[in-house]
């Protein structure tokens, strides 16, 4: 019997103290003041830096409106993060920023909170067959254009260009592509000579960009859709012996960071995960405010260069 | 204290039930929105599908073994049963194949196991590993959407009576089918005699293969319903879903108070299990815990639950 009550009371007592580690939303309860709003933060998974930042830049920036930001953490499994946004819907937050783990399977959530008078704001990625009043994502199309520009002026505007595409059909695959082959499309100093998938995977940037110098070494410009990928092209095109090869990838992994320190690549398009995050809270901020928001709002990005 | 030996082993019995009122009680001072009927509800629904498996899991770990293939028998047959119904078969047909080819896989577990004389956590290792790789194969790596039918959105989605939702309901349903067959039929009381002393039930005329192999077709069963909620609630189907839910399902029949060395144990300890962590999870958010430490205190919790459960024994 003794032993029983011991558990409750240490269960008890983990559950007293954890209520302090998290938002202090007791205390915000009773006068919910307009400054003292609570906004809850559905995020995929903690497991990987890019999120990690993200919630990072969300919690920053709740801080300085003095918002509560509760944060559910979905493990990137699409059933834990519905009970994750159902219990935001219990705890009546007016605003949910949702991080989908996948498109399509939160549409039903999303209804849901609407249902409740929630507003949903997407982050990152967005919500397939339910509406949001607002998307928050890297602007792609903007990055892929960018790495074009880099790769232009770095050539004087003229040679021969590889591109690596991600997982056809993907939207950063997609994205990333338009806005690459849209910047260099009337530039007739340039030619992209090849256009390969290699699905955002290193083995594959490698086994790709091998086939693709079997072909041609006349070769001056790499643009892949991920960091991943260029750094298999570089280990393919170091192996080939090709030198001045300027390679541009996507994400600013650290191993591109230091690739590009390194002088391997010639730049990486660097997401910025914290921004979106200050401004999924930044719009959640506007909602509460009863003020419009735009339904696309795209996160600038930026390269970084030796 | 002075206890009888009879008092004891009862309230040992009550042990998890005592821990789960303990916890919503405690929830219940520290949240406002943790007692309330829709909150009740919401866990209830989020609880159903880890309960579902785990009612069938209570059974390969009442004969002393493990079903760790859940998580994928769960995924193909959400494949499965996605496709179907993409490829324009009706819903029910979809949910029937589900299901028939969740028992099937499981009854597969349980001829290598009885028949091949297979350790059950190998065989179903063995079997974990190569469903994913089959629910990948079908489903091309990509989730599965676009379904019309409005049976089959009921299922996950829907509401009986307009306020108990569906999963609840088919949860509490399997939950009575498996307290009748546990215990009050010959094959509830073979599955309790074969975990307990495998030699002995064969020596008394139990056919022991077959029971085997009929607890892990119902596990597989179950695992491929667990599967059709999932996917009917989440409008798709993912070839990774489920992964680690074997745990969960584990988890949940330990914290009911059954024993991993097999023949002890009950249903209703599962179910108690199941909620138990549902309503931790739910509570832990509603408090606006962090992601990271909710798994500390969800860990401590079922130490310490489980460690009960062994001191009393010593």
């Amino acid at each position: 019997m003794t032993r029983y009550i011991a558990t409750f009371i240490v269960t008890l007592m983990g559950l007293a103290a954890c209520s302090n580690q998290g938002p202090d939303v007791g205390a915000a309860r009773p006068a919910p003041a307009p400054a003292a709003a609570t906004v809850g933060l559905s995020i995929s998974t903690m497991n990987n830096p890019f999120f990690v930042a993200l919630r990072d830049g969300a919690r920053a920036e709740a801080k300085r409106l003095g918002i509560n930001l509760i944060t559910v953490d979905a493990q990137n499994d699409a059933a834990k993060q519905i009970a994750g946004v159902e219990d935001l819907i219990q705890k009546r937050v007016p605003v949910i920023l949702l991080n989908p783990t996948d498109s399509d399977a939160v549409a039903n959530v999303v209804k849901e909170a609407t249902a409740a008078g929630i507003k949903v704001i997407s982050l990152d990625r967005a919500v397939n067959g339910a509406a949001v009043s607002s998307h928050i994502a890297s602007d792609n199309t903007a990055g892929g254009k960018l790495a074009a520009e880099y790769l232009l002026q770095k050539l004087g505007g003229r040679g021969n260009l590889v591109e690596l595409v991600g997982i056809p059909g993907s939207s950063a695959a997609r994205e990333r592509g338009a806005g690459f082959e849209a910047a260099i499309a009337d530039k007739p100093g340039v030619k992209l000579v090849a256009k390969q998938p290699a699905n955002f995977d290193r083995a594959q940037g490698l086994s790709v960009m091998e086939n693709i110098l079997q072909g041609t070494k006349d070769i001056q410009g790499v643009f892949a859709q991920n960091d991943e990928m260029a750094l298999g092209a570089e280990r393919a095109i170091a192996e080939a012996g090709l030198k001045h090869v300027a390679i541009v990838g996507f994400d600013a992994t650290p191993d591109a960071v230091a690739a590009v320190k390194a002088g391997k690549l010639a730049a990486t398009v660097q997401q910025k995960p914290e921004l979106i995050g200050k401004m999924g809270v930044d719009t959640a901020q506007l909602l509460i405010e009863g003020k419009s928001v735009e339904p696309n709002i795209p996160v600038p990005l930026a390269l970084i260069t030796q | 204290m002075s206890m009888t030996a009879q008092h004891k082993a009862a309230l040992q019995r009550l042990g998890p039930l005592l821990a789960l009122v303990a916890v919503c009680i405690a929830l219940a001072f520290m949240s406002p929105d943790f007692l309330t009927v829709s909150n009740s509800f919401d866990v209830m629904r989020q609880v159903s599908i880890n309960a579902v498996i785990a009612f069938g899991m209570t059974l390969s770990i009442l004969l002393g073994g493990i079903d760790l293939s859940v998580g994928s028998i769960l995924a193909v047959s959400s494949v499965l049963a996605a496709m179907m119904m993409t490829g324009g078969h009706g819903a029910v047909l979809a949910v029937a194949v589900a299901i028939l080819a969740g028992a099937a896989m499981g009854s597969l577990n349980g001829v290598v196991i009885a028949k091949g004389k297979v350790a059950p956590f190998i065989a179903t290792l063995g079997m974990m590993t190569l469903l994913r790789g089959l629910a990948l194969v079908f489903a091309n790596g990509s989730p599965i959407s676009g379904f019309s039918s409005n049976f089959f959105a009921t299922l996950g989605d829907g509401y009986v009576a307009r306020l108990i939702p569906v999963p609840v309901v088919l949860m509490l349903v399997m939950f009575a089918v498996f307290w009748f067959v546990l215990g009050r039929t010959v094959f509830g009381r073979h599955v309790y005699a074969t975990g307990g002393n495998a030699e002995a039930a064969k020596l008394s005329g139990v056919n022991i293969d077959r029971v085997q192999i009929l607890v892990y077709t119902v596990s597989g069963a179950m695992a491929a319903l667990a599967g059709v909620i999932l996917t009917s609630r989440l409008d798709s189907a993912q070839p990774t879903a489920g992964a680690g839910y074997e745990l969960d399902a584990i988890t949940a029949v330990v914290l009911g108070g059954t024993s991993l060395a097999g023949g002890r144990g009950w249903i209703f300890g599962t179910l108690v299990g199941a909620l138990l962590i549902g309503v931790l999870n739910n509570g832990l958010n509603l408090m606006g815990v962090s992601a990271f430490y909710q798994q500390v205190v969800k860990g401590s919790v079922i130490l310490l639950a489980v460690l009960l459960d062994r001191g009393g024994k010593s």
